[in-house]
C-alpha cells in the first residue's frame, strides 16, 4: 500500500487550493465550527477540512491541534480508526498547520479530548455511514443490514472498501458538503480500538532521534540567530552599536527600534557576535520588586474590585460572626516556571512576500494572527507549523521566538533560526502566577464546617470553589498587578487553589479531632470524589498507616476536582532530622476523567503530573531581585529529578458511561496537598507555603 | 580555527572549526545529527549526552577539540541496519517517551550504564540518570525502560 506522505509533499509556498488538487485523487470531507463554538462544545456544523480519504484506502484526518507529548496525536488517531473500522496504521494525522488545519483553537485546559475528539469521531463516523450507503448500492442491498470492518463492507463473497469509495466520482460532492446532523458515534461499550493501551505513535522516531522538533528544523541558507536582551525588566536601550558585530566574518547585525539582533552560520559565531553588541549597549533601569516582598506587594497591589468567581451560598460574613469556633490562615504560593526541555524556538523563511514559520506553540492560529499583525502582513501570506515539540505544560501559549526569527529573517533575507538559551527561557518566558490565597472558617457543634470564605490574590479563580457541603461560602478572586509576567501553567489556578483549601481542610480537621478521610467523606456529596477518594486510602492502606506511625514520618492525603475529572491523592513523608525538610517516599494516587480512551498514555499523563506537581511543591520557587531572575538556571532552580522519585502507584477509575474527560492538567492537583498534609501529619505544625520548607517539630 | 579529526557513529570526519566551539553544536549545526539536544547549555539537564569512547559526557559543555582522535556515538548511531538498539527497543515497549526531547540523551545513558553495569541495582540507576531531566516527569516509566533494558542487553551480551 503506497503511503501519500502529504508532510513532504507540500512545500510552504502551496495554496491550500493547490494542496486540494493535488490530494484531489480522493475526497475531502468537511468537519469544524468556528473556534468560539468549539470552545463551549457545540456540535459541528460548518464546514472546514476534516478528513481526506485516499484512493489507497489510507486515511488523512487533520487537526488544528499540537503534540508536545501530552499525547493528542495518538488519541485523533486512534478516535479517527475506531469509527472508521479501520486498522490504525491506516490513519495518517497532519496537525497544526494553519495552511491546512481546521482552527481547533489552543491546545489547553484539557480540550482536546472533550472537543477535539468528538469532532473527528463524527467526520469520522460520517464517512463510514456513506461508504455504507456507497456499498448498499453496489451490491442492492439496505446499508442497516452492512457492517464495515477493517475498513471494508463484504456482502455475498463481494467486499466494497474506502478505496473504492473514493473512486465514486459522484460521491465527492457528499463529502464536500456540511457534515449532516446528529450523527452517532460508537459508545464505549462497543469499541474495539479506544479504550485499550496504545502506544505512542511517533515513538520510533523519538527514540532513534530522527524527529525533527522545531529547534531541529534546517533550510536551505539558514543562519542561527540571536536577540539582546535587556539586563532587567522594564530596561530602556539608550545606545548600542553594532559595528564590531558586522564586522565579524558572516555576521548580519540588525535593530529595529528596541529589537536588536543578529545572525550568523553558526550558534558558536553568532553568541560571539551578540556578546560584541552587549558590550556597546547601555540600558536605563528602573526600579523593580522584589520576591523578598511579593505577597505583601501582591495584597497592596491588589485591585479593589472584588469578584466573586463562583457561585456563593447562604451568608457567610453571618455565619463566621455568630460561630464560636473560627480559624483562619494564609498560604503563599510562589511564582514557578514550565521550564519545559525544549527552550522557545522558531525558523521562518519569507519566500515572495509570504512568510512560514515553523516553531513550538499551542497557539498556531493565534501565533500566525501576532505574526501577521506584528509584520503588517494578510493572515493568508502567514504559514505557521507547529512540529511536535519539547513540551510545554501551558507555557508556550505565545508567539516570541516565532517573531523574532521572522523579523530577523525579513531584514537579514536569510531563512533564520532562532532557539532561546536556558537563560532567557528563564527569564522572559512567562511563569505560572504567584498566589497569596486567605482562607477563614469555622465549625459547627457537630465538628462540621458552617462557614467558608476564602480569596485568591493574583492567581486566578479555577478549582476556587469547595466540593465540600458548607451551608455559607464565599469565593473570590482579586487580581492583582503581577510583578513578573504571568500566564498559564498545567491547570492554571487550580494547584494552589487546592493546596489552600486541602491544607486547611486537613487543619479543621484537626481541630474537630476527626480523621482527614472521615473528615473529608462527611463533608462530600460528589460520589466520583468519594469513589476516588476510597479507591486511593484502600490501596495505600490508609487507615492501618495512621495506626502504625513512626516517628518522623507523616501520612497525607488530598482530592480535588477540576476539567470534569476527579482525583485523590494519599502520600507518606519522610523528615530529614537534620534540616526538616520532607522525603516524598510513597504515593497513591487515583484518578478518573470518564471513558478512558488510551489507559497507556493517560497513565503516563498521571505519573508525569504527579512527579511534576513534586517540584513546586518541595523545593521550585522563582526568585528575583532588581529587574533579574536570581535562580534561573538548572542549577539554582531545581526541578524534580531521579532521585525524588517515590514508590509511585497509579490507579485509574474507567467509567465508560461518562464521556471522556482531558487529562493532562487535574492529576496534578493533589500531590502538593498531600505532602502538605503528611508534614501537618509528621510535625504537627500546619504547612501554609510552597515550596514545603524546614518546619520545626 | 582547528582541524579536528574525529569519528562519529563509525563514520570518520574532519572538520575546521573553533576548537573551543561545544561539541553539541558541531555535531548539530556541521552534520546535521539534531537527535542531539541543547536543554541548558551548562552540564545541568542531560539533553545533550553523547558518548565519547563509549562514556558519557555532556556535549554542551565539552569542546569540539576534546573529541579530537576519538569516537563520538549520538542517538543516531545506535541501531544497526535498522534494528533498534535494545536500549531504545525496551523505551519503545515501556512506552517511556512523552515529549521525547530528554529521549537521546536517556537513552545514550542508560546504553552507557549498561556497558559500564551490565546488571545495575536500582540505586546505581537512579545515579547514572539523576543529571538527566524529564519535564514531562516521566522518570517512573523511564525506570521501568532501563529495568527491562538490564535484561535485553545482558542476553544480547
Amino acid at each position: 500500500m503506497s503511503n501519500p506522505s502529504l508532510h513532504s509533499e507540500t512545500g510552504p509556498g502551496l495554496s491550500r487550493r493547490q494542496f486540494f488538487e493535488m490530494a484531489g485523487a480522493g475526497l475531502v470531507i468537511a468537519v469544524s465550527e468556528p473556534v468560539a463554538e468549539a470552545q463551549r462544545g457545540a456540535a459541528a456544523g460548518t464546514l472546514e477540512t476534516r478528513l481526506h480519504v485516499g484512493e489507497d484506502g489510507i486515511f488523512t484526518v487533520w487537526t488544528g491541534k499540537i503534540e508536545e507529548g501530552q499525547g493528542a496525536l495518538t488519541e485523533l488517531a486512534l478516535a479517527a480508526a475506531e469509527e472508521l473500522r479501520v486498522p490504525l496504521e491506516r490513519v495518517r494525522m497532519v496537525m497544526a498547520d494553519t495552511d491546512r488545519s481546521p482552527n481547533d483553537g489552543t491546545t489547553a485546559g484539557s480540550g482536546t479530548t472533550p472537543r477535539t475528539v468528538p469532532l473527528v469521531r463524527k467526520a469520522a463516523a460520517a464517512t463510514r455511514a456513506l461508504l455504507l450507503a456507497a456499498a448498499g448500492r453496489q451490491f442492492g442491498v439496505d446499508p442497516a443490514r452492512l457492517e464495515a470492518r477493517d475498513g471494508a463492507v463484504a456482502y455475498a463473497g463481494k467486499s466494497f472498501g474506502y478505496a473504492d469509495l473514493a473512486r465514486t466520482p459522484e460521491l465527492a460532492a457528499a463529502y464536500k458538503s456540511v457534515l449532516p446532523e446528529g450523527i452517532e458515534v460508537t459508545p464505549a461499550s462497543e469499541w474495539q480500538t479506544l479504550g485499550k493501551p496504545r502506544l505512542r505513535l511517533d515513538i520510533r522516531d523519538l527514540v532513534t532521534g530522527s524527529h525533527r522538533f522545531p529547534s531541529d528544523m534546517g533550510r536551505p541558507g539558514m543562519l542561527y540567530g540571536r536577540v539582546l536582551r535587556p539586563p532587567a525588566y522594564g530596561a530602556i536601550l539608550e545606545d548600542v552599536d553594532l559595528g564590531p558585530a558586522r564586522q565579524m566574518a558572516g555576521v548580519k547585525a540588525v535593530r529595529d527600534g528596541g529589537f536588536v539582533a543578529c545572525a550568523a552560520p553558526t550558534t558558536y559565531a553568532a553568541r560571539k557576535a551578540l556578546e560584541a553588541i552587549s558590550a556597546t549597549a547601555r540600558w536605563k533601569t528602573v526600579e523593580q520588586p522584589s520576591s523578598d516582598n511579593l505577597f505583601e506587594y501582591l495584597k497592596q497591589h491588589a485591585s479593589q474590585e472584588q469578584r466573586p468567581q463562583a457561585a456563593g451560598r447562604g451568608s457567610t460574613e453571618q455565619a463566621l460572626a455568630a460561630a464560636s469556633r473560627r480559624f483562619q490562615a494564609s498560604y503563599h504560593v510562589p511564582y514557578v516556571q514550565h521550564a519545559p526541555m525544549e527552550p522557545r524556538a522558531a525558523v521562518a523563511e519569507w519566500q515572495e512576500g509570504r512568510l512560514t514559520v515553523w516553531t513550538g506553540t499551542s497557539n498556531p492560529f493565534s501565533v500566525r494572527e501576532s505574526l501577521a499583525e506584528t509584520l503588517g502582513l494578510a493572515a493568508d501570506h502567514v504559514r505557521v507549523l507547529v512540529p511536535h515539540f519539547g513540551g510545554g505544560f501551558g507555557g508556550k501559549h505565545t508567539a516570541e521566538a516565532a517573531l523574532e526569527a521572522a523579523r530577523l529573517a525579513r531584514a537579514t533575507g536569510c531563512p533564520i533560526a532562532v532557539q532561546w538559551t536556558r537563560a532567557e527561557e528563564f527569564m522572559w518566558a512567562y511563569f505560572r502566577p504567584a498566589a497569596l490565597i486567605e482562607v477563614e472558617a469555622a465549625l459547627d457543634a457537630n465538628h462540621s464546617i458552617s462557614a467558608w470564605d476564602f480569596v485568591n490574590y493574583n492567581s486566578g479563580g479555577a478549582a476556587i470553589d469547595t466540593p465540600y457541603r458548607i451551608p455559607n461560602t464565599r469565593t473570590s478572586f482579586i487580581a492583582s498587578d503581577s510583578p513578573l509576567r504571568q500566564g498559564s501553567y498545567r491547570v492554571l489556578a487550580a494547584t494552589a487553589n487546592n493546596f489552600a483549601r486541602e491544607a486547611f481542610t486537613d487543619e479543621l480537621a484537626r481541630a474537630a479531632s476527626t480523621d482527614p478521610l472521615e473528615f473529608r467523606l462527611s463533608h462530600l456529596d460528589n460520589q466520583r470524589i468519594r469513589d476516588v477518594l476510597q479507591a486511593a486510602t484502600a490501596r495505600f492502606g490508609w487507615q492501618e498507616r495512621r495506626k502504625r506511625r513512626r516517628a518522623g514520618t507523616g501520612i497525607g492525603l488530598a482530592c480535588g476536582t477540576e476539567k470534569n475529572s476527579v482525583v485523590a491523592a494519599c502520600c507518606e513523608v519522610e523528615m530529614d532530622r537534620q534540616t526538616g525538610t520532607p522525603k516524598v517516599v510513597d504515593v497513591v494516587q487515583a484518578f478518573e476523567c470518564g471513558a478512558i480512551l488510551n489507559p497507556a498514555n493517560l497513565r503516563s499523563q498521571v505519573e508525569g503530573s504527579i512527579m511534576m506537581g513534586l517540584g513546586p511543591a518541595l523545593r521550585e520557587e522563582i526568585r528575583f531581585q532588581d529587574g533579574r531572575i536570581t535562580n534561573g538556571r538548572f542549577a539554582a532552580y531545581r526541578v524534580p529529578r531521579f532521585r525524588d522519585l517515590p514508590r509511585l502507584e497509579v490507579i485509574l477509575l474507567d467509567r465508560p458511561d461518562l464521556e471522556p474527560a482531558g487529562a493532562g492538567e487535574t492529576p496534578i492537583i493533589a500531590i502538593a496537598p498531600a505532602i502538605a498534609n503528611a508534614v501537618f501529619d509528621a510535625t504537627g505544625v500546619p504547612v501554609r507555603a510552597m515550596p514545603i520548607r524546614a518546619l520545626r517539630g | 580555527m582547528a582541524s579536528i579529526r574525529f569519528t562519529v557513529n563509525g563514520k570518520a570526519r574532519q572538520v575546521e572549526t573553533e576548537p573551543d566551539r561545544p561539541l553539541l553544536e558541531a555535531l548539530r549545526e556541521d552534520f546535521g545529527l539534531t537527535g542531539t539536544k541543547y536543554g541548558c547549555g551548562e552540564g545541568q539537564c542531560g539533553a545533550c549526552t553523547v558518548l565519547l569512547d563509549d562514556r558519557p559526557v555532556l556535549s554542551c559543555i565539552t569542546p569540539v577539540r576534546a573529541a579530537q582522535e576519538r569516537r563520538v556515538v549520538t542517538i543516531e548511531g545506535l541501531a544497526r541496519d535498522g534494528r533498534l538498539h535494545p536500549v531504545q527497543q525496551a523505551f519503545i515497549e515501556e512506552g517511556a517517551v512523552q515529549c521525547g526531547y530528554c529521549t537521546p540523551g536517556m537513552i545514550l545513558q542508560t546504553v552507557a550504564l549498561l556497558a559500564a553495569h551490565p546488571q545495575p541495582s536500582d540505586a546505581q540507576i537512579i545515579e547514572a540518570l539523576n543529571g538527566n531531566l524529564c519535564r514531562c516527569n516521566d522518570y517512573h516509566r523511564i525506570q521501568a525502560a532501563v529495568r527491562r533494558a538490564v535484561g535485553s542487553v545482558g542476553s544480547k551480551a
